[in-house]
Formats: structure tokens, sequence, C-alpha cells
């Protein structure tokens, strides 16, 4: 008990000290947040109508990016792999950083789904036996379950990893390898529940088919490497953190796969809506043309079409993909142009036209934007302070005081790939 | 207006016993009493008569607050044999949103935001593609030649879609076939809206505002009860007035008699003789909710 409690003080000791850089970025997420925060008290305070959703369009920024974060939640799994089924010495070094990613991108979730609520304060009616929790028939309440549960598996498993390496012992298999098994399993099962949320909706064309699943997979296992590409560079620059190029490799190539079929899909998606257009075909078009003499969405969603293909071509062809410059390019338009696809491009169309065919446009207030970008603010602090704390007791250059001196020595940092 | 309180059996859940227990604790730290037990409400549907009439007796007391209005909030339950069900007549309709104006009165609409259970709309070619019509004609003259109006509202489907959504069961299809919402266990997170085929399901995005001189003070507890900013509202089939056996506002207001209400089990009424007598159809029949709610031309 006390070596836990004195795991977590060092833990906390290591987010507190930091260079000027570092101290700037927090106070700077501390602004955002701060700004994000009053916002939603007044959202709080008028209700939801300082959004720009409507009857109409009854959900917007709010729930594209909590679609879309699960999403990233979900990418962990592409280091998770690697690192614990195919014993990849390289990737191992830096699969905290996925499932830190993952802890931050699960709590922007829950916090994109609270500011969505027109009654956060009754959030307990969702627990089961004081509530009334509707499972397994609401799809939302499943998604509850698999979130919450995706929380805990990427809490408990990093840190009994980061637990052994504080105490200077080898992480027993026997004890977080079950955990590693159900993680990967739960990965999919979030991304497969928040498609189902959408496609289970009859009365939604937009929405009702049966690739939506899979598709938010794809795009998933793209945008989420391509954020971890990032952030691992980032960190790199910031901390002693080094890793071998091919955990880079490793990536790009699953981000390039993954891209491809995603934009596959989005293929075999639009042959379908628009080689014989029925009905059901207004909310592809209503995305790709506008409708009612509106342009409405379509600049969005040709932008995040292009950006999709110059990454991809970029991934695709391999002098391309080891020139750095060009790599971290096609990171960022997929992370953007996901972020689009995912997001405005999904959740819009399926409420433009209505269930009973009124076109009516929806943009977000600068107030919705303020709170979605407070709560991405506190994604970047949570992931921040988790890595900050991470990195050294991983590296080995925080150890419990208790231990033999000799034990604590950093270990062997970059290795070649296995 | 006395209302009558039908007996319904007490039972106690698991539930209110613990959730009885955690509203005791909470009084203990001595805070309003009433402020705890509105928080710590039951479910509608798991609520004792004792518990009813004080969530009754809040009711009224905040409406008065915030309306100066004495409010009749009725608990009347399912009529024994009844299940109602609903038809328009299409050749009828002429499009004078009579029906939208007696439901938002009737029903304590908020005026601004504007909600309304009803929309109508105009099919301008005379089809049935809902995604060409227009949701906003205001022509000097209803009807105009050549069109046909189509008035939209919840079907009360027997198979409803925004019942199976709702992650926290705040609302349910009660026996007699009308879906209702639990305004004080609704958490606002509009999923049922998205689930709704027949756009029927409203939001109340900020605090409704209701003209204290226009508020019906005759109201049900699952009806047409003065609601908060943040949840979900819907058309009950005026619930308020077809469980004491009168008809629906919408019905009444209509100056063509274009809508039929009754009940489906009792071969001699209205409804049964539309449905066995006309080549009626539903809206969207292929989704399989089932409505009950039918359209029929002459």
């Amino acid at each position: 008990m006390m070596q836990l409690l004195s795991f977590f003080k060092d833990g906390i000791r290591q987010m507190a000290h930091g260079g000027r850089g570092y101290w700037l970025w927090l106070i700077g997420l501390t602004v955002v947040i701060v700004f994000g925060v009053s916002n939603y008290l007044d959202q709080f305070q008028s209700g939801l109508v300082v959004t720009g959703m409507s009857d109409q369009v009854s959900w917007g920024a709010y729930i594209a990016n909590f679609t879309y974060l699960v999403g990233v939640a979900a990418a962990a799994v592409m280091l998770v792999i690697p690192a614990y089924i195919f014993h990849r010495k390289d990737i191992r070094h830096v699969v905290l950083i996925g499932e830190g990613l993952a802890v931050a991108a699960v709590t922007m979730c829950m916090l994109f789904v609270t500011v969505d609520l027109g009654h956060p304060e009754r959030i307990w009616h969702m627990f089961p036996i004081i509530g009334h929790f509707h499972w397994p028939a609401s799809m939302l309440a499943w998604d509850v379950v698999v979130l919450s549960g995706y929380l805990f598996l990427n809490l408990t498993i990093p840190m009994y990893i980061l637990f052994c390496r504080y105490r200077g012992r080898e992480p027993n298999p026997k004890i977080y390898l079950p955990g590693v098994f159900v993680a990967i399993a739960w990965a999919i099962s979030i991304h497969t529940v928040t498609a189902f949320l959408f496609s289970s909706n009859v009365g939604r064309p937009f929405w009702h088919y049966a690739l939506l699943a899979p598709r938010f997979l794809a795009s998933a296992f793209a945008a989420g490497p391509a954020l971890i590409v990032l952030a691992l560079q980032i960190i790199e620059r910031n901390s002693r953190l080094k890793f071998d190029r091919s955990v880079i490799n490793t990536l790009g190539l699953i981000i390039a796969v993954s891209l491809q079929i995603d934009i596959f899909f989005e293929l075999a998606e639009s042959f379908n809506e628009f080689y014989f257009p029925t009905a059901h075909t207004v909310g592809a078009t209503y995305m790709f043309f506008g409708l009612g003499g509106a342009r409405g969405i379509a600049p969005f969603t040709w932008g995040a079409l292009a950006m999709m293909l110059v990454a991809a071509a970029i991934l695709t062809v391999h002098p391309w993909r080891r020139r750095m410059g060009l790599f971290n390019l096609a990171c960022v338009l997929t992370v953007i142009g996901i972020w689009i696809e995912k997001g405005i491009d999904l959740i819009i169309p399926g409420f433009v036209p209505t269930p009973i065919g009124e076109v009516f446009q929806y943009r977000p207030t600068a107030r919705e934007v303020v709170i979605c970008l407070g709560i991405w603010a506190t994604g970047a602090l949570v992931f921040t302070l988790l890595a900050k704390a991470a990195i050294p007791i991983e590296m080995g250059a925080v150890r419990a005081t208790d231990l033999p001196r000799q034990l604590s020595g950093p270990q062997e940092l970059s290795r070649p790939a296995a | 207006m006395d209302k009558r309180h039908l007996p319904v059996l007490p039972t106690v859940s698991r539930r209110s016993l613990i959730r009885s227990g955690v509203a005791a604790s909470a009084a203990v730290l001595a805070a309003p009493k009433t402020a705890f037990a509105s928080f710590f409400r039951e479910r509608y549907r798991e609520m004792t008569p004792a518990e009813k009439r004080e969530a009754v007796r809040r009711i009224v007391a905040q409406a008065k607050r915030d309306y100066g209005v004495t409010l009749d909030v009725g608990t009347e339950d399912v009529l024994p044999h009844v299940v109602f069900g609903y038809a328009l007549n299409l050749s009828k309709c002429m499009g004078t949103r009579r029906c939208v104006e007696a439901c938002v009165a009737e029903n304590n609409q908020s005026r601004n935001p504007q909600i309304q259970y009803i929309r109508v709309l105009d099919l301008v070619h005379g089809g049935l593609d809902l995604d060409t019509s227009d949701h906003y004609f205001d022509p000097q003259e209803v009807p105009v030649a050549g069109h046909r109006y189509l008035p939209i509202q919840c079907h009360q489907c027997a198979n409803p879609p925004c019942v199976k959504a709702c992650p926290v069961e705040a609302t349910w299809t009660e026996p007699d076939g009308i879906t209702v919402i639990d305004y004080d266990w609704c958490i606002g997170c509009r999923y049922c809206m998205a689930a709704c085929p027949y756009w029927a399901r409203h939001f109340n995005w900020a605090k409704p505002e209701i003209p204290k001189d226009q508020v019906n003070p005759d109201t049900h507890y699952l009806g047409n009860r003065p609601r908060a900013k943040g949840v979900v509202e819907k058309c009950t089939f005026c619930i308020q007035r077809t469980r004491l056996g009168r008809l629906p506002a919408c019905l009444e207001a209509c100056p063509t008699g274009a809508r039929v209400f009754g009940n489906l089990l009792d071969p001699d009424s209205d409804i049964r003789y539309v449905l066995e007598n006309k080549t009626v159809f539903r809206l969207k029949e292929d989704l399989g909710t089932e409505p009950r709610f039918w359209y029929y031309t002459d």
C-alpha cells in the first residue's frame, strides 16, 4: 500500500517538474479550459439554445467530436497489438503513449457526451440499481458500458506495468496479458458500438447501413495512429524518450493501409448511393452537393476527400513516405480529413433533411466551439500529465527509493526491431 | 375540477428502498428536504400513490411560482380495454393549420422558442415525396389548387424506435398505446429524436415561455403539464383529455372534419369504421414501427 502511495507521489512529483516550455504549455491549456468552462456554465444556465443545434439538427459538434475521439481511443490497439502480441520491443517502448492517448480520448468522449445533455445532473439515472439503465436495448447504454470499461482497462494495465518498473521488477505476463487481450477486443467494441449508435436508427437512411462499423474502424485506424505519430515526435523533442524509426515505419504502414481501405469504403458507399439514386440518397446528396439552394457542408466534404487522397498517395509511395516532412504532412492531413469525415460529414447529413423532408442548416455557435476547444484542451492536459509521469518511470529514471541503486539505471533505450 | 385518482397497488422496489436510503442520508446533511426529495425522485412508473401525490404537489407549486396559475395535474391511469388510434382524411385536409394552433394552446407548448407537435406538409406535386414538401407554406388562402396537405405528428407506434433508444427508460408506451415521457426522468440526450422516423419529438432548447394568461391548467402528469428546459416532449394524443373520454384538441379544432380518433378495441368506434371501410395507409410502413396513425382518402 505504501509502495503504491509513493508510486503515485513520485508520479505527481514528475508532473510538477518541468522546464519553462512545459509550464507555458500547461498554463496555455488551463486558460483554454477556463474559457471552455465559463462558456459551459452559461450553456448550463440558458440551455442548449446557445448552441447551433435545433429540433432539425439535434446533434452537432459535441457528438461529432465524441464520435471521432472514440476512434482515436480505439486506435491505441494499433500499438498494443504489435507490442504485446508480436513482441515488438521497439513498439513496447512507446505503447504507454498509445494507452495514455486512449485515456485522454475516452475522457474527452465522456465530457463531450456530458456537455450535450439537457440535464447533466440527472446522469445518475443511467446508473444501474439506483437508476434505470436501459441495457441491452439502448445502444447508448451499451456505449456507456464499453467506454467505462475501456477507460478502466487503459488505466489499470499501464499502471500495473509502470508500477512494476517503478519497483524494479519485470511485469508478470500472467497478470497483464489477459487484460491486454480483453483490451484489444474491447477497443474494437467501443468503436463498433459507437457506429451501431448511428446505424441502428431505421429512420435515418444516411446512417442505417451495415458498412458503417467497418468504416468507422478503418478511419479510426488511420486517424488514431497518425495522431500517435505526431504526438511521439513532439514528445521525443521535449523529453528524454527516444524510440526507433521502426516504430514510425510500422505506424506509417498501418495508416496507409487503413486509409486505403477507408477510401475504398467511401467509394463503395458512394457507388450505391449515386448509381441509381433513391429517396435515401438525399443525405449523401446534401453531403456532396448541398440541398435546397444551400451548399451546406459540401466544401468540407470535398476538402476532406482531397486531404485523404493526398495523404493516401504520400503514404502509399514508399520514397515519399520515407521523407519525414511529407510523412508528417500526410499524418496531419489524415487527422484533419478524418475529423471532417467522421465528425461533420457523418453527423450533419444524418439530420439534413429531417426524416420528414425539411432542409435546415446547422452552424455551430462561437460558444459551442469554445466549449469544444475547452474539452480538447482538457484531453491534451490529461495526456501531457500522464506522459510526463509515465516516461521517466518507464525509462527507469524514477524508481522507488528503497530499491538497491544498481537496479535503477536507465534501460537500453533503442533497439533494432526484433 | 376534481380528478379521480385510480388506486395503484403500492409496491416497494429494491430501487425505491435504496433511493429512500440515499434520500434519508442526504436529509441528514440538513439541506432543504424538498430539493433532495425532488432530486432523488423515483420514475413516475414506480411511484406509489403517495409519491405521486407528493410529485403532483411539487409540480403545482412550481407552476404557481412560474406562471401564477393553479394547475390541475391528473394522474389518470389507462382506461380498461382501450387502445387509441387516429386516422386522417387527406382528401379533406386543406392546410389551415388550425390543428397546430389548438395543439400548442392545449398542450402548453413553449411559444418562444416555438415548439409544435404537428407539422403540416404542403405536397407541391400531389405525391407523397416528403423531401420535396414545403413545411413553411404561407399562401393568401388555403387550399391552393393542385396542392395536398399532410399533417404529421407522433404516430404512437406499437414498435417505437424512440422507446428502444432511450438509455434511461424515461419514455415508454402505455397499455392504451400512448408513448409518454417522464419529463423529470429525461436526461436530455436526444437519442430518441435521432431514432424517430416521423420527427415527432421536440426538445426544450431553452426555458419554455408561455404567456401567463395562456397556460392551460387542465393537465396530466404524462402529458401537457409545463415542462422545464433540457427535456424532450411529444404529442400524447392529448392524454389529459382522451383518458377522460374526450377527443384530442387537434381533432376538435379541425374545420373540415378530416380527423378521426377512437378506441381500436371498440368495433363500433369511428376509427374502426375508417380502418374497415377506407383504403388506409401508414407513413413509412416499411420500417416496421407499426404506427397507430393512419391516412386515407375519400
